[in-house]
């Protein structure tokens, strides 16, 4: 029966040795630990929460990124763009340029020749007027030397006339 | 490896043998001289007054321990248990009476004039306690120690083995049996968990006292934990023991009777269960190494070691069970007093 049965020492040593065991704990033990466990988990979640945080920040940086590299070739493309259509332009304006020119100096020349042509005409012509009066010259000196002569010209005018 | 920590259990065993063989002999002899089974294991199961570790021939190796005794016509008295032995056989009894004050075979003490006395001892049991306190106060303390150092860091050393029971308990035992007032009890929990846990482990080596296996230990265990309970009921509890909802009034009273008489067999059944799983891990073990001697055989002697080698294992599980079931059990009771109902759609 000694087994069941419970001693009244024991059980004042061992309300006296727990209840000290507790109080000792609890002031010097559990208190700080349970503390600290809380502080370390707030920290942790804290950590978490910072990271998670840093995570979106970074991801909303790239996007920017992104976006400015995206604007930024599509500024390229623009500059490239206008740059051929420039260059191009210039091309064609110096094409047109040169056309112009060339036209302008193939009028110049053109002009120059008929000039030069002109002059050369009046000239073959002032030559031939002068041979011809030259010519006309020996020939009246020579054909009308007679009366005959004279009158065989002044016929032929007068036919020349009735003709006309 | 497995064939290694089978080799060290068997060594083990076969010390844990020594030890009990030489208690044994120390122990319990009948009359006629032969072995008795009973006497040994009911020896080293119950309380003492001196702790008994083993005999060499016969040279008994003992540790006296402090006989504290209070009367009110005498007061308090301190002696050494060496005092009421017979210097022979290392035997108390009333012929070895010593200042009028003997302890009898059954390790009762009594006064030669017939007056009342009262024992407040360091019996092997409360020696038992007061070095399992120290070692959970060690390690609780050391652990705590750790925080102090470093802050709320990584846990390393005491507080790498502390830290995971903590949060086990807040958490799965506490949190969760409790619910949202849980926080003021957590500590009362981890102290019994690690009281019960550590008197369990340490009270399988051997030569170690039965402590978590005495009816005395658990008795307060559970009245502390009836306590807690109780003071901290709150309306609903106590309206529901007395004034049980959703009962038709005829049956009441005998509701009440039983939701009162509840009240009580709660803590008891802690008390026994406790009490009972750790002692009769204890009889077991002994009973084993007890058919060593009852049969004298070698044969028995192997397969006796090879059974308490198996038994001790499944003790060492046992040891954590009861340690984490009793903890469990005390947070549902404080849950159940402490719960908020809602009374409108259950009972």
């Amino acid at each position: 029966m000694d087994l069941i049965l419970p001693s009244s020492g024991l059980i004042f040593w061992q309300l006296f040795g727990f209840l000290a065991l507790l109080f000792i704990l609890i002031k010097f033990a559990w208190k700080p630990m349970l503390g600290a466990l809380e502080e370390r988990e707030a920290s942790i979640d804290n950590a978490l929460k910072s990271a998670e945080q840093a995570r979106s920040e970074m991801a909303n940086l790239k996007a920017e990124n992104e976006k400015l590299l995206a604007e930024a070739r599509l500024e390229r493309d623009n500059i490239l763009k206008k740059a051929q259509e420039a260059s191009a332009k210039m091309i064609e304006e110096a094409k047109d340029e040169a056309g112009k020119q060339g036209a302008q100096m193939i009028a110049n020349a053109k002009a120059v020749i008929e000039t030069e042509k002109k002059a050369a005409l009046a000239e073959v012509k002032t030559q031939v007027a002068t041979l011809t009066l030259e010519v006309t010259e020996k020939l009246l000196k020579k054909n009308l030397s007679d009366d005959k002569a004279q009158k065989e010209l002044v016929d032929g005018f007068v036919n020349d006339l009735k003709l006309n | 490896m497995t064939r290694k920590i089978l080799a060290l259990s068997l060594l083990l065993s076969a010390f844990l043998l020594n030890f009990s063989n030489a208690a044994f002999a120390a122990g319990a002899e009948t009359e006629e001289g032969g072995e008795d089974p009973t006497g040994f294991i009911m020896h080293h199961v119950k309380d003492s007054h001196e702790w008994h570790f083993f005999n060499i021939g016969h040279t008994h190796v003992t540790l006296p321990l402090p006989v504290i005794t209070y009367a009110s016509d005498r007061g308090l008295e301190f002696y050494m248990s060496s005092d009421f032995q017979n210097h022979e056989t290392h035997l108390f009894g009333e012929e070895n009476a010593h200042n009028g004050i003997y302890i009898d075979s059954h390790e009762h003490l009594g006064r030669v004039d017939g007056g009342s006395i009262t024992d407040f001892s360091i019996t092997k049991n409360v020696a038992m306690m007061f070095i399992v306190i120290a070692l959970v106060l060690y390690l609780a303390l050391s652990a705590a120690g750790h925080y102090k150092k470093h802050g709320a860091v990584a846990p390393k050393g005491a507080a790498a083995l502390v830290e995971p029971i903590v949060i086990f308990i807040r958490d799965e035992i506490a949190k969760t049996a409790i619910g949202p007032k849980y926080k003021k009890f957590v500590p009362y929990l981890i102290t019994l968990f690690l009281f019960i846990w550590v008197g369990n482990l340490l009270g399988l080596m051997p030569g170690a006292a039965n402590l978590t296996g005495n009816i005395a230990v658990t008795f307060t265990l559970a009245m502390l934990t009836f306590v807690l309970v109780n003071v901290n009921g709150n309306k609903d509890y106590w309206k529901h023991v007395f004034a049980t909802p959703g009962v038709p009034a005829p049956l009441l009273p005998i509701i009440v009777v039983v939701e009162f008489i509840g009240l009580f067999t709660k803590p008891f059944a802690l008390m026994v269960r406790l009490f009972v799983a750790i002692t009769a891990g204890h009889i077991v073990i002994l009973a084993f190494i007890a058919l060593v001697f009852i049969f004298e055989s070698y044969a028995i002697g192997v397969v006796s070691t090879i059974m308490v080698t198996f038994i001790n294992m499944i003790e060492l599980l046992v040891a954590t069970i009861q340690a984490y079931v009793f903890t469990l059990f005390t947070a549902m009771y404080i849950g159940g007093a402490v719960a908020e109902h809602a009374h409108d759609d259950h009972h």
